[in-house]
């Protein structure tokens, strides 16, 4: 069962996502496109667009928008509202030595 | 702010013009301002009047036509008398009183009273007390309409008075009911406010044919019999019979009230250029009652004008909006015949030059008036199709083409696509995204004004672009003139408020190097994702070798360089110079294909063998394997050229074509552009290669001799390229080209494709910079496209070194929990 608890998954240094792009990263076992903005901050999402399937990773970037690579579709990386459908997103932070954490849920067993 | 601090606003009149206003003050805060009371003459919400005649001829129901109906009004909360006349207004008290004796104070009154029916001097026309006779009608409004189908229906024969527009609409209406009818008209022809005599001659055979009489020249006197009516008498002391008469002799302004308090009233009521009465600081006038420079209007699109004026200035948005006065032009149905009329029907001395087109069988009849080379006046009447371009033009005043032709009709294939009106709402306007024009009509509706807004919110027009026209004039056309434009369609990017040519300087005078460096010097730090590629393609063309490369400013195409695909693959097209190859060249191609197990090899419509369906972690060693430079088939940049055999081999060829085409693309190989740049030469004028529908194209023609065409296009748009001029040798070819590109580059818009470009600049201007030098600026354009040349990298060397971090990963295994 998936419970209210969560905890922190370590991504991968910063630096492996140069600034403005994004990168799909496989997080146990499920993969999340994971986005460096020029500002600094990180974000997180699904990764396939709902649209057509485009990889969302593979989008341009700019503050906290994202344009799906395939047709233009637009959404915003904190809230994952687009214009006409919404994407999934995920908690991400990142630590005092600039490592991507990512908030998961605690599975236990039964 | 409550109800006891806000103003009292009180609107006389519930019709187009009122309630228009009142949508307009609604949109810019209005309600948190005013407590809006609106007297109504007629018992109902607001209407369209200018749909009454399709209500009179059955083709739409009465209930169709209404714009706010009762409870639009509740839900904004204005009180509205509904059937309450306003019968005095008292300015000292800022009182008026209503036909029922309400009372109702403004602090700020708006008059929009609108017009009557203009009933002529005829002789037994009423009953008692100025009521009109059983059998002869006015046509105005819903009740008029209602009256008339229900008396119509019992004649055998009916007349209506004045040939008109809205005469016209009623005869139709009338048709439909069995009655044979005849119009009557005082002048020697129709409509003689829109149209010429000889446009109205044609406009009544056409109107003859579907059953109507007509009657020129004559002045009804006298309305025969006594109970019931029977028919007419005009002046000559001829009579016609009729059971039924319908007056549709034109209107006149409803101005009595206005005058009766005091204020100035000539034609109308006397506005300024605020619609403000020159004479009471608290009350404003809009629509057909009001007169403004001297001038009253009694169509509709004035009105909205009028109406953002106002409201502009009555809510303190803008105090120093200016209705400056409306160019009237209409575009009609007269009985279901297409109708535009524009400006003046005649030329007003021998300097307007005249262009008539008359083709009477079908009832077809065009004429221009043109004034200084710009349009003074138009009718088109039969074929309307191309009012909404001359209505354009005619607005803007803009300088008309040396070919008039070109204003009177459509050349090539749009002639086909049938007038928007008649469109029906499921037509497919945009092909790619399937967006239907009833989709962009209920867009545009919902208030969204912009034609962008309209393209971002139903994704029309936003994949081949090719609809565009299209897609702009019906959303034109569904905001009936209130269309606002967006300032970023002048941009050069939407994320940076600056045109091309102001942020070329600003990028040299601040020495903006990156993509991000143009955000924060420009746009306030604000990064826009759609901007990021234009941005990228000018700043590499301005400082070529100096341009700071930021990938992420890349659209993906350009960071991975290869096109990426719908299913997330990528294609690989290697550079084959001219589509000249040889059997080792495609031995490896053939090789890699199988050892990547290619699911698809294409020849492709530039000469080239493209590689579907490769991963991009794969990306890098597919390109060393193959040992070839990139071919560029994903960037806005030269693409290839095509060509044909030429002088090597074809019997036919005049030029080495082959030649040509490898130097060219060795030269420009890979040179960003505003958008992609397709060339050929072809060696011969048979163009095998099709270079004369090319961005760039050489044609060989005899005596060694080559001429470029500029502007081609053969996709979503077909263009045949323009004759930029007729170069010498190679090098000449070379150098014109080289020098075409860099002013195409240096001026086009993002995404422009040269033909865009050139239909904008014009082949005349091009080839007075590019050939003649006119302004002084061809040993610049030569040295900075030298510039760009030297510049070029072949990208796929990244396939050695990636430039970026995980650059072709698929996907990458995160560390782990902590």
């Amino acid at each position: 069962m998936i419970t209210k608890d969560t905890r922190m998954v370590r991504i991968a240094a910063l630096q492996s996502i140069p600034a403005g792009e994004g990168r799909v990263f496989l997080v146990e076992g499920v993969p999340v496109a994971i986005f460096h903005a020029r500002s600094g901050k990180v974000y997180a999402s699904q990764p396939d667009c709902p649209h057509r399937g485009g990889p969302l990773a593979d989008g341009l970037t700019g503050g906290d928008t994202l344009v799906c690579p395939l047709h233009g579709w637009k959404f915003n990386l904190e809230t994952g509202k687009g214009q006409n459908c919404s994407i999934q997103t995920y908690h991400v932070e990142t630590d005092s030595s600039g490592y991507i954490l990512m908030k998961w849920p605690q599975i236990t067993g039964g | 702010m409550n109800a006891q601090n806000k103003q009292r606003l009180v609107v006389i009149g519930n019709g187009m013009a009122g309630m228009r206003a009142v949508e307009e003050i609604l949109e810019r805060g209005g309600a948190e301002q005013f407590q809006i009371t609106v007297f109504g003459d007629e018992p109902y919400g607001n209407y369209n009047r200018i749909l009454l005649s399709n209500v009179l001829n059955g083709s739409q129901d009465a209930s169709d036509i209404f714009l706010n109906p009762l409870p639009w009004y509740a839900r904004n909360n204005i009180t509205l008398y509904a059937g309450v006349r306003a019968a005095r207004i008292n300015r000292n008290e800022k009182q008026i009183t209503g036909s029922d004796g309400t009372t109702v104070y403004y602090d700020k009154l708006l008059i929009a009273t609108g017009s009557s029916p203009f009933v002529p001097p005829i002789k037994n026309l009423y009953e008692e007390e100025k009521r009109l006779r059983h059998g002869v009608y006015v046509f105005r409004t819903l009740d008029d309409c209602t009256h008339i189908a229900g008396y119509a229906v019992k004649c055998k024969r009916a007349v209506v008075i004045g040939g008109g527009l809205l005469g016209l609409e009623a005869a139709r209406g009338l048709l439909n009911y069995g009655a044979h009818v005849t119009v009557v008209h005082n002048m020697p022809y129709l409509m003689n406010a829109q149209l010429d005599a000889q446009g109205a001659a044609i406009l009544q055979n056409t109107l003859e044919r579907m059953g109507i009489a007509f009657r020129l020249n004559a002045n009804t006197s006298k309305v025969l019999g006594e109970d019931a009516v029977t028919g007419l008498e005009f002046d000559d002391g001829t009579q016609l019979s009729s059971e039924m008469i319908v007056i549709s002799a034109g209107i006149r302004p409803n101005t009595s009230l206005a005058a009766e308090c005091g204020l100035t009233v000539e034609r109308g009521i006397v506005a300024d250029d605020t619609m403000r009465s020159v004479d009471d600081p608290n009350i404003y006038v809009v629509g057909e009652c009001a007169q403004h420079r001297g001038k009253v209007y009694g169509l509709v699109a004035p009105l909205w004008e009028q109406a953002q004026t106002l409201a502009d200035h009555i809510t303190g948005r803008n105090l120093f909006a200016v209705y400056a006065g409306s160019r009237i032009a209409t575009k009609l149905k007269v009985m279901g015949v297409e109708l535009a009329s524009m400006g003046c029907t005649e030329a007003s001395d021998s300097q307007d030059e005249v262009v008539v087109y008359s083709e009477p069988k079908r009832g077809i009849y065009k004429k221009l008036i043109v004034r200084s080379n710009q349009l003074a006046g138009a009718i088109l009447l039969g074929d309307s199709g191309k009012a909404a371009h001359l209505m354009q033009i005619f607005d803007r005043q803009s300088e008309l083409p040396e070919d008039r032709t070109q204003l009177l009709f459509d050349i090539g294939p749009a002639a086909s696509a049938p007038p928007l009106l008649e469109m029906p709402d499921e037509t497919q306007i945009c092909n790619c995204s399937g967006v239907s024009k009833g989709t962009l009509r209920k867009c545009a509706l919902s208030g969204i004004r912009t034609v962008k807004g309209v393209m971002e919110a139903t994704r029309a027009g936003m994949g081949c672009g090719s609809c565009r026209p299209l897609v702009k004039e019906i959303v034109e056309w569904a905001c009936e003139g209130r269309l606002e434009e967006d300032p970023s369609v002048h941009y050069y990017v939407p994320g940076v408020p600056l045109a091309k040519p102001e942020l070329v300087e600003a990028v040299l005078a601040q020495k903006l190097k990156s993509v991000s460096a143009v955000f924060n010097a420009l746009a306030d730090g604000k990064e826009d994702p759609g901007s990021k590629p234009g941005l990228a393609s000018l700043l590499k063309t301005i400082w070529a070798g100096e341009y700071e490369d930021e990938r992420d400013a890349r659209f993906i195409n350009d960071r991975v360089h290869a096109n990426i695909q719908n299913d997330g693959t990528f294609s690989v097209v290697p550079r084959i110079y001219g589509g000249v190859t040889s059997p080792a060249q495609l031995r490896r191609i053939a090789e890699v294909a199988e050892k990547y197990e290619v699911p698809m090899v294409k020849i492709t419509g530039g000469q080239r063998i493209d590689l579907l369906g490769i991963k991009k972690e794969d990306l890098p060693r597919v390109w060393k394997d193959l040992g070839m430079p990139s071919g560029h088939a994903y960037a806005k940049s030269f693409r290839t050229c095509k060509t044909c055999v030429g002088t090597e081999f074809c019997r036919y060829g005049l030029g080495d074509s082959t030649a040509l085409g490898i130097q060219i693309e060795k030269r420009f190989q890979g040179l960003e552009s505003p958008a992609k740049l397709k060339l050929a030469t072809a060696g011969c004028p048979r163009n095998c290669s099709e270079a004369m529908v090319k961005d760039v194209g050489a044609v060989a023609v005899e005596g060694g001799k080559w001429e470029i065409y500029v502007g081609g296009a053969a996709g979503a748009h077909v263009r045949k390229g323009d004759l930029l001029c007729t170069a010498d040798s190679h090098e000449q070819v070379l150098q014109m080209m080289g020098r075409f590109m860099q002013y195409y580059r240096e001026n086009a818009k993002y995404l422009e494709r040269t033909y865009g470009f050139l239909e904008r600049v014009g082949i005349e201007k091009v080839r007075a910079v590019v050939v003649e030098d006119r302004e002084g600026i061809a040993k610049r354009l030569d040295e900075a496209m030298q510039a760009g040349i030297d510049a070029y990298r072949d990208p796929w060397q990244e396939a050695h070194q990636t430039h970026t971090p995980h650059q072709f990963a698929e996907m990458i295994t995160a560390e782990g929990t902590i």
